[in-house]
């Protein structure tokens, strides 16, 4: 059988979507094959797109989508949500409103858990956007999990990040201001048929314009009104994403992103290594000792740690 | 080198034709959540094309269909026969809803594996899944 790794960059859809599934289980292999990615990786736009649950992310994608395919592009979609903290299952419905993109072959959508972690992404979010980049996608949204006022994680995966901010939530600027609305690259009001929206624009421009120092001083934040129902504004998101994509190209931040994201990375990569280590070299039972003997003060958190860190290498 | 892990088992759940109950699909696609499965639910009025597309590019292990509508032998060899055009030869296929006793037989001629009417209690279905998924997949190791 033809290597996958081959398979995938000759666009073979299967071989995508099973090695999405190596790479989302972290199985040995995975870091070899992406290794190979890699080399034909980096030729697509990554477009983040955030906001609460209900502002429109969905819906903002499968319209995105829709008129980038009319653009000519071939587009990869992530799409991630929650899993359950209680039995780790998830029900992933991202799809129900971009079911009529499931036939275009020029159209690559996977839905992901986020498998505990926190930060709006799935652990292998980065790893996936990397196979379908090198299967000749581009652009790549990601939709992130409906997050609320911390989950800036998909600004280091993503080159230009959307907020998503849905009208006649009196209280979604407040939510917004401290975390993502340092992270917005574009602000996109949802639900622009609703009269509400045209406030919420408005503190959003003001919100902005009370910023004290500009992230890029080049870069004016454009804030975009969609409506999905009346199917207006669609085509101008869309040529703000172009137009993000030129100014990180002729500015130079697009490499200044991506030294930022290449630490994240490798940091994570090796967080990972230990998580893995300790999850082998340390039972569930001696976890449980663990804790008896810190809760009897017979022992403390501190010399654990040592104690483990030297054991699984960390520290001699 | 083969591996022991496993990992979520990944199950779509899908309504193929028109009509709009989907009541019992969501009650189900809940029950797999709360079993640890990860769950693709892609709503109501799906074509085979769809159900299909959506099937290929999560890799899911097993496809549900759940139909109240009386048009399953029209749809389920439709869908059947796209999964082979693609080569998706290793996904559990099952099927629930109203499906009259005479067309099981010819139901289960065509590849889909089990059928669940009314009254079907979710630890069956559950345990059906996780009996009849095709193990190798769970356990992923190299295809080379």
């Amino acid at each position: 059988m033809q290597n996958i790794v081959e398979r995938v960059l000759q666009g073979d859809r299967r071989a995508l979507a099973r090695m999405i599934t190596l790479i989302e289980n972290e199985i040995p292999q995975a870091r070899r094959y992406l290794s190979e990615l890699h080399l034909h990786s980096g030729n697509a736009h990554i477009i983040g797109i955030t906001g609460s649950p209900g502002a429109g992310k969905s819906t903002l994608v499968t319209h995105m989508v829709r008129e980038l395919r009319q653009r000519g592009k071939k587009v990869g979609v992530v799409a991630i949500d929650p899993s359950s903290p209680f039995s780790g299952g998830a029900i992933l419905g991202d799809r129900i409103r971009m079911m009529e993109l499931a036939g275009d072959p020029n159209v690559f959508i996977r839905s992901m858990a986020s498998r505990g972690s926190l930060g709006g992404l799935s652990a292998s979010t980065r790893d996936v956007v990397r196979a379908m980049d090198a299967a000749g996608y581009d652009p790549i949204l990601i939709e992130t999990v409906g997050t609320g006022q911390a989950e800036v994680e998909v600004m280091r995966t993503a080159q230009t990040v959307f907020v998503v901010c849905a009208p006649g939530l009196g209280d979604d600027i407040q939510a917004i201001k401290a975390g993502i609305l340092e992270i917005a690259d574009v602000f996109v009001v949802t639900k622009a048929d609703k009269p509400e929206s045209n406030q919420t624009a408005a503190e959003l421009s003001m919100l902005l314009s009370l910023a004290p120092h500009k992230r890029e001083l080049s870069w004016k934040i454009p804030i975009v009104k969609v409506s999905a129902l009346k199917n207006q504004g669609i085509g101008e998101v869309v040529d703000e994403t172009e137009r993000h994509y030129r100014y990180l190209l002729e500015s130079g931040m697009l490499a200044t992103r991506a030294q930022r994201q290449v630490r994240s990375e490798v940091q994570n990569l090796i967080l990972q290594s230990v998580m893995n280590s300790l999850k082998s070299q340390v039972s569930d039972e001696e976890w449980l000792q663990f804790a008896n003997e810190i809760n009897q003060r017979e022992r403390d958190p501190y010399r654990v740690a040592s104690e483990l860190e030297q054991r699984i290498g960390l520290k001699h | 080198m083969a591996t022991t892990q496993t990992r979520p088992i990944r199950v779509l759940v899908a309504k193929p034709g028109l009509d709009g109950h989907d009541r019992g699909a969501k009650v189900i696609a809940r029950a797999l959540r709360d079993a640890g499965m990860e769950v693709i639910y892609t709503g109501i009025r799906q074509t085979p094309e769809m159900i299909v597309g959506a099937a290929v590019q999560e890799d899911v292990d097993a496809i549900l269909m759940s139909i109240l509508s009386g048009a399953h032998m029209a749809l389920f060899p439709k869908v059947m026969e796209l999964l082979r055009q693609n080569g998706v030869d290793d996904v559990l296929v099952a099927a629930g809803g109203i499906l009259p006793d005479e067309d099981l037989a010819e139901i289960q001629k065509i590849g889909i594996k089990g059928c669940f009417g009314p009254g079907t209690s979710m630890d069956e279905i559950i345990k059906f899944v996780r009996e009849n998924i095709q193990a190798d997949r769970l356990t992923v190791d190299s295809e080379e």
